[in-house]
């Protein structure tokens, strides 16, 4: 029995080990595209394009100040106005991000907090224009913001969040339900109104879920493409989605390098919001799985 | 006798003006979506199945043409081969994409450390925006200078010219979508934690290992997360657009085997001005995508388990 015992323990062990050099190994796989788009870009072109592989360029000890090369060499481009894509982008998201988290508040609160006829229709309409797909909407909407003469400026992208979204909604509003009903119970006992009540007790307490919605939000404006595309007509307007795709389009002979860094630096942002929220972030993608 | 009638009549009609008042006040505060929805959602439908019947070149008024349109569709070569583009990558990508989170959700739904250190790797990937992530695949892909080629090299295998290549098209769009599993990975991971923890002691009670563990028990407890998983990535799957249309542009057009439906819907709108004809090929993806997600919960109904809680 003494002798037994060992050898078990040795062997789950040894599994442990495997276990994690196999599972290292598929992390290496998930984040080897991403180590390889900063690797070429704080190479020189000529470098980045070569059949050999290097992590840093030759020497290594370039590899700031040929960083610091292409970086700026992005941030300053006459053509590709990289800074300025940022700021309509920020623009776009801040504007929607504010409106989209207020108005699916709002409306989540109707339908989670007050007792109505009806609420359930309006409830399930909210959950069918979730599986609308957006081209069966592109043309008309296109035509709308013609007429309302909202194309070529940056309206068409966040207005429509001023009105919520059928997702957030549905988030928020089965967020506000598990919130004891006997809270707003009392508050209206205290000659509250709904809106005292909203204001100052459920947004509170909502704060997780809200974040939640915000985040969402600016991850959309930032990877949304087709908006852009069908709505904005001027360079001057473009947001990074669409000042990105530039580089590839204008000629033949992409610069790898700058583009690799063009896309790093469109990327850091959310990494950056990923690394601060990453309990609520982890978390809330997977209430998408509640539904 | 008169009293107590006039008294419930005139409680009832309280009653109403209160339930009433009630409705009032709920659509005053659902009214952002309401009107939101209406300018927004439920008026493009309603033009554009009218566009859909029209012959409409955009710079003149649309003009009725009755079924044309819908007609069109199947005498188009170009429509048929996108649909058959977009039907090859999803029946491809989203079983391999399924099976993969599956498995990886299953490694890693362990609490520890290391678990969450291998978790965050795996879902850092879908923080990358589409189109970032399609520059950096269309530099890995790359024939001559790409670092999958490369590495292929070292073990003397001529990588082919991925997205160049009309063979490799469908092989590459798969590799990307299965770098963003980690979307899956976090939904299943999620849905395995909420799993009793009894039912895993029952099952090794009577003797299952780990694996027929995860088939027996794991599998079907997360089942509804799994469905609800794979509707949206058909829905998803079915409007690809932005990488494809980044990725599969040549110098001479697009690649052909790189052209997908809701690209080439894209183009009969904004490029040749069929606004007709694009709007009869939306409400035809509406339609599909209605049919798949009825058809899903219908086969959901016999393999999904749900459990009571």
């Amino acid at each position: 029995m003494s002798n037994a015992s060992p050898k078990p323990g040795a062997r789950s062990r040894l599994k442990g080990v495997y276990f994690h050099i196999a599972m290292l190994l598929v992390s290496l796989v998930f984040l080897a595209p991403l180590v390889w788009m900063l690797s070429t870009s704080v190479k020189p072109e000529d470098q980045a394009a070569s059949g050999e592989i290097h992590l840093l360029p030759t020497p290594p000890s370039s590899v700031f100040a040929q960083a610091a090369d292409n970086y700026s060499a992005v941030w300053n481009d006459r053509t590709i106005r990289f800074p300025l894509y940022l700021r309509n982008t920020l623009i776009v998201a801040i504007l929607g991000v504010v409106g989209m988290t207020l108005s699916s508040a709002v409306v989540a609160y109707g339908l989670s907090r007050v007792q109505w006829r009806g609420r359930g229709v309006v409830f399930f309409l909210v959950l069918a224009t979730m599986m609308i797909p957006f081209p069966v909407l592109m043309v008309p909407l296109y035509i709308i913001f013609r007429e309302l003469g909202w194309t070529g400026t940056l309206k068409p992208l966040w207005v429509p969040a001023w009105f919520g979204n059928a997702f957030n909604i549905f988030l928020l509003r089965q967020f506000f339900m598990t919130i004891p009903p006997q809270l707003d119970e009392a508050a209206r006992l205290d000659c509250c109104s709904h809106w005292s009540i909203f204001w100052r007790i459920i947004l509170p307490l909502a704060k997780p879920a809200l974040a939640v919605v915000a985040l969402f939000h600016f991850i959309y404006v930032w990877n949304d493409f087709v908006g852009p595309l069908i709505f904005l007509t001027d360079r001057d307007q473009f947001t990074l989605a669409l000042g990105l795709q530039l580089y590839q389009s204008q000629s033949g002979n992409t610069p790898w390098n700058l583009l690799m860094a063009a896309s790093a630096l469109m990327i850091s942002p959310l990494v950056v919001l990923f690394m601060l929220t990453q309990r609520t972030f982890v978390q809330s993608a997977s209430t998408e799985g509640l539904k | 006798m008169s009293v107590p009638g006039q008294a419930t009549h005139s409680r009832r009609s309280t009653e109403q003006r209160a339930a009433r008042r009630q409705v009032l006040i709920g659509l005053t505060w659902v009214s952002p979506w309401l009107f939101g929805a209406g300018l927004f959602v439920f008026a493009p439908m309603a033009m554009s199945l009218y566009y859909s019947f029209t012959d409409y070149p955009l710079l003149e008024p649309p003009l009725w043409s009755g079924l044309d349109n819908y007609k069109r569709m199947f005498s188009d070569p170009t429509f048929l081969r996108v649909v058959w583009n977009t039907t090859a990558y999803a029946a491809v990508s989203i079983p391999l994409f399924t099976i993969v989170a599956l498995i990886l959700a299953g490694v890693l739904a362990k609490t520890g450390r290391m678990s969450s250190f291998y978790r965050a790797c795996v879902f850092i990937p879908t923080l990358v925006p589409l189109i970032a992530s399609a520059m950096v695949w269309m530099w890995l892909f790359n024939g001559e200078y790409g670092l999958i080629n490369k590495l292929l090299a070292m073990i003397s295998i001529r990588g082919p010219a991925w997205i160049v290549d009309r063979n490799w098209v469908l092989p590459s769009m798969v590799i990307m979508s299965v770098w963003g599993v980690g979307q899956g990975v976090v939904i299943y991971v999620a849905a395995m934690q909420d799993v009793p923890k009894q039912l895993y002691e029952a099952a090794r009670i009577d003797g299952m290992g780990t694996v027929r563990q995860f088939i027996h028990v794991t599998l079907p407890m997360i089942s509804p997360a799994i469905l609800f998983n794979v509707i949206a990535l058909t829905i998803a799957a079915v409007q690809v657009f932005a990488v494809p249309s980044v990725m599969f542009r040549r110098p001479d057009g697009q690649n052909p085997a790189g052209h997908y439906y809701t690209m080439y819907l894209y183009e009969n709108a904004f490029v040749y001005g069929n606004m007709g004809y694009a709007s009869a090929m939306a409400w035809m993806q509406l339609l599909v995508v209605l049919l798949l997600t009825a058809l899903l919960l219908f086969a959901g109904r016999r393999l999904v388990h749900y459990a009571r809680v």
